[in-house]
C-alpha cells in the first residue's frame, strides 16, 4: 500500500521559525527520509509554499478563483511525503518518526493512495 | 512533543494578534504589553506540561486579560481605583473566545495595532522602532542593534514614542471601509521602511547571518500576515512580492569583505530560488485582480530581474516602461534617475545623461545620482567630468562600502585614460 503523509502545522508558527531553526528541522527530517529512501519506500516529497501565495478555483459552471488556500484552517497543509507501507501501522510507525524529528506540534494525516503516477519519472 | 522552538515560534507567532486584542480591551500599549508578557510566562508553564492549545492566540488572549485585569486591582490598591471605564469592555469575559476571535475582529485588532505603531506624528524611525518592538516582540537590545545606537538610547526612544502615541489618543472606533482602506496604505508603508531598514544595511562579513538583525526578515512576516488577514488586495501582494524578490538576493549583494557586488556582477546562482517562486507567485496573483498600484509596479521591476537568468538577457525595456509607469503614479526623482538607469542598459547613456541632467536641482544631495552621472559620463569618454561627479558622490556616501565602490570607478577611469 502506498500512503501520502500529509504534513498540516500552523504556517504563523513555522514561518516565525528562524532559519537555522528551519534549516536544523529539514536536517533531522532528512535523516527519517534516507532511512526510508534506503529500503526503497519513499516516493516524492514535497515543501509547500506559504498559503499566502495559494489560489483556489472553485468548480462550477463559471469556475470562481479565489485568492489563498482552500479552507480557512488554524493548521494548513504545509507539504507532503508518498510512503510504502504494508499496513497503517508501518504508515503510523513512519509518522511517529516523522513526529519526533520534527519536534513540532501539528499533525500528520495518512491518506492511503488510490491512485498514482508520476509523470515526470515517467518521460 | 512541543519543543521549546515550536513554543517560543508560537508565541512570536500569535503576539501580533494578542496583543492587539488586549490593547483594544485595556485600551493602553504598556498594560496590553504587560499582559501579553504575563501570558506567555503563563504558557511557558502550563504548554510544555498540558500541550499546546489550539488556537494560542485565543489562549494568550483569554489569560492575558484575565492578568491584565488583577494587575490593574492590585494597582488600583496602591493608587486610585482604576476608571470604571477603561474596564467597561471587561464584562464579556466569560463568552466563549474562539467563536469571537475567529472573525474580522483580529482583522481589525491587528491592522489597529500596526496603525498605533506608524502614528503619523512620529518620525519614521520612531515607528519602525515602535512596531518591532510592540508587533514583532523584539528586545530592545536587538532593535538597539539594527539602528546602532545603544540600548538606554533606544528604550528612550520607545517610551517617548509610546508617549506621543497615547497623548495623540489611539483610534479605538471600529473602521468603516475608507478607513480601513487608508490604514491598510500607512501600515503598508511603514513595514516598507522596516524591510528597507534591514535592506539598505551595510554588508559584511556577518551580514548574512545578521541580516540587520533579521529586519528584512521581520517585514517579510508582517507582509505575510497583512496577507492572512486582507488576502485579495493587490497591494499587499506586491508588497510581499517586492520584499521577497529583493531579500532573495541577499545572500549575493556583497563580497566577502563587504564591497558592494552590483547587480550585473552577481553570482545568480547565490538568489534564494524559494523567495523567488513565492515571489513571482505572489505577483502572479495580484496581476489578476487589474488594480495596479506603486508596490506591484516595482514588484513587476524585481521580477524582471528575477526571471533573467544573466545580466545581459535582462528585459531592460520592460524595466523601463515599469519605471515610466511607477513616474506617473509616485512622481519623485528618485524614480526618475532609476528610469534612467533602465534607459542606459536599454538604449545607451546619451539619452540617460539628458535625463537626469534635469534632476540635478532635486538630487543635489544625493549620492546615486553623482554615482549615475559619473557612470553615464565616463561611458561617453568624458573622464574629466566623471571624475568630478564621483568626487562629489564620494563626499556624499554613507557607509565605506559606498564610497569604496565609487573608487573603484575612479581607478577604472585611470585605467581607461590616456
Amino acid at each position: 500500500m502506498q500512503y501520502a503523509v500529509l504534513c498540516y502545522d500552523r504556517e504563523d508558527v513555522v514561518s516565525a521559525w528562524s532559519k537555522d531553526e528551519d534549516d536544523a528541522v529539514m536536517a533531522r527530517l532528512g535523516v527519517v527520509q534516507e532511512k526510508l529512501a534506503a529500503q526503497g519506500r519513499i516516493g516524492p516529497v514535497a515543501r509547500l509554499l506559504p498559503t499566502t501565495a495559494a489560489a483556489t478555483v472553485r468548480k462550477g459552471a463559471e469556475p470562481l478563483i479565489l485568492d489563498g488556500p482552500f479552507a480557512e484552517t488554524k493548521e494548513q497543509l504545509l507539504g507532503f511525503y508518498i510512503i510504502d507501507c504494508e499496513d497503517l501501522e508501518a504508515a503510523v510507525a513512519v509518522a511517529k518518526d516523522l513526529a519526533q524529528a520534527s519536534g513540532s506540534a501539528g499533525a500528520y494525516e495518512l491518506r492511503p493512495i488510490g491512485y498514482f503516477k508520476d509523470w515526470k519519472a515517467a518521460e | 512533543m512541543t519543543d521549546p522552538t515550536w513554543i517560543q515560534a508560537a508565541l512570536v507567532a500569535a503576539r501580533p494578534r494578542a496583543v492587539g486584542a488586549l490593547l483594544r480591551y485595556f485600551r493602553e500599549l504598556d498594560l496590553a504589553e504587560e499582559a501579553f508578557q504575563d501570558a506567555c510566562l503563563k504558557a511557558l508553564q502550563s504548554w510544555p506540561v498540558k500541550g499546546p492549545p489550539r488556537d494560542p492566540a485565543a489562549w494568550l488572549i483569554f489569560v492575558g486579560r484575565n492578568a491584565g485585569v488583577d494587575g490593574l486591582r492590585r494597582r488600583g490598591k496602591q493608587t486610585a481605583l482604576p476608571d470604571e471605564a477603561v474596564l467597561s469592555d471587561l464584562d464579556d469575559v466569560e463568552t466563549p473566545m474562539a467563536e469571537r476571535l475567529d472573525g474580522a475582529d483580529y482583522r481589525d485588532d491587528v491592522l489597529r495595532l500596526l496603525f498605533v505603531c506608524c502614528h503619523p506624528d512620529l518620525p519614521a524611525t520612531q515607528q519602525i522602532a515602535l512596531a518591532l518592538r510592540i508587533v514583532s516582540g523584539l528586545s530592545v537590545r536587538r532593535i538597539a542593534k539594527a539602528f546602532l545606537v545603544g540600548e538606554a538610547a533606544m528604550e528612550q526612544r520607545i517610551t517617548r514614542a509610546k508617549a506621543r502615541v497615547a497623548a495623540a489618543g489611539l483610534p479605538f472606533e471600529t473602521p468603516g471601509p475608507i478607513e480601513r482602506a487608508e490604514r491598510l496604505g500607512v501600515v503598508l508603508a511603514m513595514v516598507y521602511l522596516v524591510f528597507n531598514e534591514g535592506y539598505s544595511a551595510p554588508g559584511g562579513p556577518d551580514a548574512d547571518a545578521d541580516d540587520r538583525a533579521g529586519l528584512t526578515g521581520e517585514a517579510i512576516r508582517l507582509g505575510r500576515l497583512l496577507l492572512r488577514l486582507f488576502p485579495a488586495e493587490p497591494e499587499v501582494m506586491g508588497l510581499t512580492s517586492l520584499m521577497l524578490l529583493q531579500h532573495a538576493r541577499a545572500g549575493a549583494r556583497f563580497a566577502e569583505d563587504g564591497a558592494v557586488i552590483l547587480l550585473d556582477d552577481q553570482d545568480r546562482s547565490r538568489w534564494d530560488r524559494t523567495a523567488i517562486a513565492e515571489g513571482l507567485a505572489l505577483m502572479d496573483k495580484a496581476l489578476r485582480h487589474l488594480r495596479p498600484g506603486p508596490y506591484q509596479v516595482q514588484a513587476a521591476i524585481a521580477a524582471l530581474h528575477a526571471r533573467a537568468a544573466s545580466a545581459e538577457v535582462t528585459d531592460w525595456a520592460g524595466i523601463e516602461r515599469l519605471y515610466e509607469t511607477l513616474e506617473i503614479m509616485q512622481p519623485s526623482p528618485v524614480v526618475s534617475l532609476n528610469r534612467a538607469v533602465a534607459v542606459m542598459k536599454a538604449r545607451g547613456p546619451d539619452e540617460a545623461l539628458a535625463m537626469i541632467e534635469p534632476l540635478a536641482d532635486r538630487l543635489g544631495g544625493y549620492f546615486y545620482f553623482f554615482g549615475l552621472k559619473g557612470t553615464l559620463l565616463s561611458q561617453l569618454g568624458r573622464a574629466r567630468e566623471a571624475r568630478a561627479a564621483f568626487d562629489q558622490a564620494i563626499a556624499l556616501a554613507d557607509t565605506p562600502a559606498q564610497a569604496a565602490h565609487i573608487r573603484d570607478q575612479i581607478d577604472g577611469l585611470r585605467a581607461a585614460g590616456p
